[in-house]
């Protein structure tokens, strides 16, 4: 009876339909401006999506996408590029998706840290910030390349937060989230009370350029014009992708294993060989490198940075994303980061009240939905693989 | 004969409780050692000091000639030591295969770059490692084979059981501490679960086997010699017969003189 278990894999269809039905409305979300009708594409949004459940009908997407992980990944490109370039002119549009990519860089790094190791992150905003300093510093008084500079943000970041963390990453419990939380704190007023760094007005950072390609030129091909956030939009996509892989691989690996183990039963994993410490500063540190290269990114596209940009309450906006997306699930993640970054851009009249309603989400998906809206499936090494 | 394990005077305290109190024992390389005792007696605690979760108050305890009183656990394990738990301790929401590979760890490549970057190696330390876990999960119950990607979360105890011992199998460690294996398990199936165990140990001859086990029908047919203990001290020791008669273990154990 040995592996009868299952042998032929799931169809990818309902995968690819479900990234299109994604994309189109995406697009319609961001393209439409009256508030009632956004209101209406919400709600819509929501019954097809409980409904969908009800029947279901996500069964067969879930399933598509852990036998076809990689060919829906390209789809899922091919999605994303397609938004782009339907608002090609847009100015607004794309800063708004490209804000989403760089969060989502973002969140992965926090999923790192604690989807799979457990150590919680509550400065995950200064983080970002530290990236987003560092190229206005970098870009205003060096000539590095800025690919270097997105680099030495991601460094910085987990630089600063080993300093930070490492005497408290060998403690039990929740301590390393404490400290967390006192950075973020001291992050603000550090930067606020710096002339070198603007202080509270901030400070100016200067656009990328990648071998003499300015990225805050709009660009003409051939008759069309894309807006300039084209650029930044492209690159930020890379980016993703790039911190895609890496956190699937760390997942699928002996390292994602290790991670879990230390997470679920610090004592267990020890019993049988692992160093508790030594992988809790190791997704740490890839962790904060993530956010710091974000960043670091997100400083030039926005070419401004603040410190009220980078407050504790962002940090708990991202650490909302985590829950709200299924913690360790990086699609979730994604699909998370565009609810939580998109919705309150658009609807202007909530606004005011964006802390309350991530608030009500987060505990009503604690309620009713513990582990997200995309929870982690176990682990499969190697996507499809059959013994 | 050297021992492979030997515990010289160990006291191990908590508070005002003298869990191990001065316990000498030496296991020979290749024996099956019963340790047995009412409860509280101190066989988790001894374990739990052998195996580097506690340090020893005083005494010491060697390992294959080197001193490992003050090691922590996770080189102990390295040195050959593996171990189940008395309350099972398994990682709930990951799969069979998962948890028998955390038993692995030190047999597999844990490298940053050959675990992102290098797959292709990867993958074929993967493959290798699943069948190596498959065929011992087979020995002790064929029908999990096919679920190797299964939860274990969603298993009953009996099996939770078997994967503890395959974690703790994996590595083909020297020594292999079962703490209480059975326990909850109908009479038929420890009797099956142990003669699984000594399956195992037929292909590797030399595996040295603690185990504390309170059903002495167990202990009576696998073990060459039982040490008992009472209130943190070695009471008697011997083959089981012998110490079955000793008035000290059954006054341990009964409460009568
Ligand atoms: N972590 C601990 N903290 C405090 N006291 C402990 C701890 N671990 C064990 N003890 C105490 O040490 C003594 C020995 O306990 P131990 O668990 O070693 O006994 P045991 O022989 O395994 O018993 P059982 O057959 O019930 O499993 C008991 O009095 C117990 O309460
Ligand atoms: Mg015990």
């Amino acid at each position: 009876m040995a592996g009868d278990a299952k042998t032929s894999r799931a169809a990818v269809w309902p995968g690819i339909i479900a990234l299109a039905i994604a994309a189109g409305y995406l697009i319609a979300l961001l393209a439409v401006e009256k508030q009632s009708l956004i209101i209406a594409l919400l709600a819509v949004g929501i019954i097809v999506v409980i409904a969908a459940a009800w029947f279901g009908l996500l069964d067969g997407v879930s399933h598509a996408f852990s036998d076809h992980e990689d060919a829906l990944g390209g789809f899922a490109i091919l999605a994303l590029l397609a938004v782009g370039a339907f608002f090609h002119e847009d100015h607004f549009v794309l800063l708004l998706v490209t804000t989403v990519l760089l969060y989502s860089v973002a969140t992965l790094g926090l999923n790192i840290q604690f989807g799979y190791a457990g150590v919680l992150n509550f400065a995950g905003a200064s983080f970002f910030g530290i990236g987003a300093y560092t190229s206005a510093v970098l870009n205003a008084h060096t000539a590095l390349p800025h690919l270097i500079v997105l680099l030495i943000g991601g460094l910085l970041a987990a630089l600063i937060g080993s300093l930070l963390l490492l005497p408290v990453l060998r403690t039990r419990g929740h301590y390393a989230a404490v400290v967390t939380i006192a950075f973020a704190l001291l992050f603000k007023t550090f930067l606020e009370v710096n002339d070198v760094l603007g202080g509270p007005q901030g400070m100016q950072v200067k656009g990328m350029t990648i071998l003499g390609w300015s990225f805050n030129d709009n660009i003409e091909i051939g008759g069309i014009s894309l807006s300039f956030y084209m650029n930044y939009f492209m690159i930020s996509l890379l980016l993703l992708i790039g911190a895609f892989v890496v956190v699937r691989r760390l997942e699928r690996s002996w390292i994602g294993l290790n991670l879990d183990a230390l997470r679920l039963d610090e004592t267990a994993a020890s019993c049988f060989g692992l160093d508790v410490v030594r992988w809790k500063i190791t997704a740490f540190l890839i962790g904060n490198f993530l956010i710091g290269v974000a960043g670091a990114m997100f400083g030039m596209v926005g070419s401004f940075v603040a410190p009220n940009n980078y407050t504790f309450a962002d940090s708990l906006i991202l650490v909302s994303i985590l829950l709200l997306g299924g913690i360790g699930n990086p699609w979730g993640l994604i699909v998370a980061t565009f609810i939580v970054v998109v919705v309150p851009e658009k609807l202007q009249t909530i606004q005011e009240y964006r802390f309350l309603l991530y608030a009500l989400l987060v505990i009503g998906v604690l309620l009713f939905r513990p582990e997200g809206l995309l929870p982690r499936p176990v682990r499969r090494y190697f996507p499809g693989w059959q013994p | 004969m050297t021992a492979l394990l030997e515990a010289r005077g160990v006291v191990k305290r908590f508070g005002g409780v003298v869990a191990l109190d001065g316990l000498d024992l030496a296991v020979t390389a290749g024996e099956i050692i019963g340790l047995i005792g009412p409860n509280g007696s101190g066989k988790t605690t001894f374990f739990n000091v052998a195996t580097g979760i506690y340090a020893a108050n005083a005494g010491n305890v060697m390992f294959d000639g080197a001193d490992i009183t003050r090691v922590p656990a996770r080189a102990i394990y390295r040195a050959g030591v593996s171990r189940t738990f008395q309350r099972s301790r398994l990682s709930l929401p990951l799969s069979i295969f998962d948890n028998i590979m955390i038993g692995n760890h030190k047999r597999l490549n844990q490298g940053l770059w050959f675990n992102l970057v290098k797959r292709g190696d990867f993958k074929r330390e993967f493959e290798a490692s699943y069948h190596a876990a498959r065929a011992l999960v087979e020995v002790f119950e064929p029908a999990l084979a096919g679920r190797m990607f299964e939860p274990v979360a969603g298993l009953p105890m009996i099996d939770r059981r078997r994967i503890e011992i395959c974690r703790a199998l994996i590595s083909e460690p020297k020594l292999l501490l079962l703490d209480e294996p059975s326990a909850g398990m109908t009479h038929d199936e420890t009797a099956e679960l142990m003669n699984d165990i000594l399956l195992v140990r037929e292909r590797k001859k030399d595996l040295t086997i603690i185990i504390v086990e309170h059903e002495m029908g167990v202990i009576e047919r696998i073990t060459n010699r039982c040490v008992v203990l009472n209130f943190g001290r070695k009471i008697a020791e011997g083959p089981y017969r012998d110490v079955a008669a000793d008035a000290q273990v059954q006054e341990a154990y009964l409460g009568v003189a």
